[in-house]
Parts: structure tokens; C-alpha cells; sequence
């Protein structure tokens, strides 16, 4: 249970997908101009990362790792492909859901729904959690050890990138009344923006849970 | 050979490297534009990587653009660029693996960037295979000259070196009797972010006329 804790927390703050790693960050810059879609973009990926990352898991140690054991024939390679299948998949099942009991959000969401399919968050999360099953659990906090762990770590990522999302809109929703250089307007004083937010998250870095 | 290389072939390629730059002008790929510059080297080999990678899957998907159904077009896409992804990973592993390392997750990462999807959707799905090679080409450049930018200046001030090569003077250091110090700051992720804002407004203020 305090691994789940520890692991989930870290990958909020120390580990966030955008301040420290920049995953995700296309649809982080477009769709955060306002604070309710920001926090609907968020809720659908923490969602799919929820789903996709224990999915891909499984398919990781149960598969592809399994088949190289028994059979002596490595298929690990292949590993990039299943993810973004598994991934594809279900943001198609998402967008369905979405189009149907929320038609609001849906549309506020628009090309970015189906885009989560190529959200760098997604991929990102699996990939580092395919890093983390090698990583020894008695001594790292980040090591993924199993499906609650890598649920764990899903849904916190999902958080952490949702709080970050969220965040910069609400910034960026005050700052339509500031007095920004013409040239600077729009993404480049969004850079500096997310720069100075990185710039604070560091500060949760040398945090030991 | 006229046809290959007209004028409106050549404005397909040059675009991209300055008036029409992915990522500055379009904001397209930064994930991998901020994560991989701390150091010049994986810098160019990601540049590189993304520039052989967009220009095949470019061709690729305008060879087979008029059998693919518009449905599952994003499906085909994806699993097209992924069996790029997984041969340009390991001939990374095989050759220079100390920088796949360093690259880590951003190799895999390619896959989801923006800028292929964008280019697939935008161009290879209904332009002929060479001009969706120019384009493609045009387009990896264009990322990676960003790329060099950033990458340069982080590794300069950060560490002192350009591609591991002590540039600063030894003697020039506080603990060797000089006054220089390397800024710690430029190494961090959030440096990079500050960066390429600087990035696009210099690139901005330059081509004013451009700007929407």
C-alpha cells in the first residue's frame, strides 16, 4: 500500500509528465486556453492512461516477456506496435463514450479527442513503465512491479498531467488582459509561462517519500 | 529530371526549414524538441532520426494513399510509422548506443510525434511519393535545425562543451583560479522551455510579414 502511495505521488509532483519529461505537450499548448476544457482533456486522459498502461503491462510480461522465456525467441521488438494499437483501440472506445453522454465536451474537445491516440503522454507512459518492470522494487520508489503498481503509476501520471493542464489555463485565462511584446504574444509567452511553472515543480525534486 | 526538381518541388522543401518551420511556426513535436537538447550529439542523431523517419513514412503512405479507407486511415498511419520507429530504434542500438540510451524513452516516443501525423494528414495523403519525400525531408530538417539551436546553446552554457569538446579554457573555472562557472540551470528541463520561447520570438520578430 505505501508503495502504491509513494509511487503515485511521486509521479504527481517529482515525475510530472510535463514539467519534467514534456510529454503530451501539443494538445497541452492548444487546448489550454480555457480552465473547463483544460480539466475535460485531463479527466480523458488520465482515463485512457488508466486503461492503457495495466493493458500494456500485461501484454508486456505476459507475452512478449513469456514468449521469449519459453519459446528462446525474443519479440520484444515488437513492443512499440502493441502499445500504439492498444492505445489506438482505446481512444476509439473513449471518443465513442464521450460523443454520447457529454456532446458538449465532445465538441469543446474537437480533433484533439482522437489525437490523444497520438498524445505523447499516453505512449510516454507506457514506455517508461516498460523502463520501470527492470528497475529492482526493494530499492527504488519508481519501480513498477506489478498491474496495482502500474495502475498506481497510471493514474498518477494522469493527475499530474491534468494539474499541470489545468494550471497553465488558469494562468493563461489571466493573462489575456496582460501587456505582452507583439512578437512574443501567444506560444512564445506560453513557453516562458510553462518554463517558470517547471522551474517551481523542481523545487518538489529532492522530495523523499 | 526538369519535373524532379521544379520551382514549386523546391518551395515544397524550403518552406518548412524557415517560413513554415514545424516547430516554431506550427508547434508541432516540441515534447522531443525540449527532452532530448541537453546535449548536442543526441540533438542531431533525433534530428536526423525524425528527418529519415518522416521522409519514409511520407512516401509510404502517398504509395498507398488512394487504397487506404478514410475510417482507419489514423490506425495505418500509426502502425506504418511504429514499424519505422522500431527499425531506426534498433539501428541506433546497434551502431551508436551509448546516445539510444541517452535518448531513452524519445526514440519510442517518435511514433506519437506531431509533426509525422501532421505531415501524413496534411500532405502524403494527397500529394505523389516525391514530393512527399521533399516534404518530409523538409520537415525533419526544419525540426532539427530547432533542435541544433537549442541543443547548442544548452550544452554550451551548461557544460561547457559543444559535442563533448571543452570549448570554455580550463583556467577559466572558479576552482582552477578563473571566474567563469557553467550554469547549472541549463541543464534542467525547464531551461528548455524558456529557450525556445526565446526561440520563436526572435524567430517571430524576424519574419514579421509572416505572422497571422
Amino acid at each position: 500500500m505505501e508503495h502504491f502511495f509513494s509511487l503515485m505521488v511521486r509521479s504527481i509532483f517529482v515525475d510530472n509528465m510535463i514539467f519534467a519529461f514534456f510529454l503530451g505537450m501539443c494538445s497541452y499548448l492548444a487546448v489550454s486556453k480555457t480552465v473547463k476544457t483544460a480539466l475535460g482533456l485531463g479527466c480523458a486522459v488520465t482515463f485512457v492512461l488508466f486503461i492503457t498502461v495495466p493493458v500494456d503491462y500485461l501484454l508486456q510480461t505476459q507475452v512478449l516477456e513469456k514468449f521469449a522465456f519459453d519459446n528462446g525467441l525474443d519479440l520484444t521488438f515488437l513492443s512499440f506496435i502493441l502499445f500504439i494499437a492498444v492505445i489506438a483501440a482505446m481512444v476509439q472506445l473513449v471518443e465513442m463514450v464521450v460523443e454520447k453522454y457529454s456532446p458538449s465536451l465532445y465538441a469543446a474537445l474537437g480533433i484533439f479527442l482522437p489525437l490523444i491516440a497520438v498524445n505523447c503522454a499516453i505512449m510516454g507512459a507506457s514506455l517508461f513503465m516498460q523502463q520501470r518492470i527492470l528497475l529492482d522494487p526493494a530499492t527504488s520508489t519508481q519501480a513498477i512491479g506489478g498491474v496495482g503498481d502500474a495502475i498506481a503509476y497510471a493514474i498518477g501520471s494522469g493527475i499530474g498531467w491534468t494539474l499541470a493542464i489545468v494550471c497553465l489555463a488558469a494562468i493563461r485565462e489571466k493573462m489575456a488582459y496582460s501587456d505582452v511584446p507583439k512578437p512574443l504574444q501567444g506560444l512564445g509567452i506560453t513557453f516562458i509561462t510553462v518554463g517558470l511553472m517547471a522551474m517551481a515543480f523542481m523545487c518538489f525534486s529532492g522530495l523523499n517519500i | 529530371m526538369g519535373k524532379l526538381f521544379s520551382k514549386e518541388n523546391g518551395e515544397v522543401f524550403m518552406r518548412p526549414l524557415n517560413l513554415d518551420n514545424p516547430v516554431t511556426v506550427q508547434i508541432l513535436g516540441i515534447c522531443s524538441a525540449l527532452a532530448v537538447t541537453s546535449q548536442l550529439k543526441p540533438a542531431v542523431v533525433m534530428g536526423l532520426s525524425v528527418t529519415v523517419i518522416t521522409a519514409f513514412s511520407n512516401v509510404i503512405i502517398s504509395l498507398i494513399r488512394k487504397t487506404i479507407p478514410m475510417r482507419i486511415r489514423i490506425i495505418i498511419q500509426l502502425v506504418v510509422v511504429a514499424a519505422l520507429v522500431t527499425i531506426v530504434s534498433n539501428i541506433l542500438k546497434a551502431y551508436v548506443y551509448d546516445v539510444s540510451v541517452q535518448l531513452s524513452v524519445y526514440v519510442g516516443l517518435i511514433i506519437t510525434n506531431c509533426i509525422l501525423m501532421g505531415r501524413l494528414e496534411a500532405f502524403a495523403m494527397s500529394n505523389g511519393p516525391w514530393e512527399s519525400f521533399l516534404d518530409g525531408v523538409g520537415n525533419g530538417l526544419g525540426y532539427a535545425i530547432v533542435l541544433v539551436i537549442v541543443g547548442f546553446v544548452r550544452e554550451l552554457l551548461g557544460f561547457g562543451t559543444i559535442f563533448g569538446f571543452q570549448i570554455i579554457p580550463q583556467s577559466f573555472y572558479t576552482e582552477n583560479g578563473g571566474y567563469y562557472m557553467n550554469n547549472g540551470m541549463m541543464t534542467m528541463p525547464a531551461m528548455a522551455l524558456i529557450l525556445l520561447g526565446c526561440v520563436i520570438w526572435v524567430h517571430r520578430s524576424i519574419n514579421k510579414e509572416e505572422k497571422k
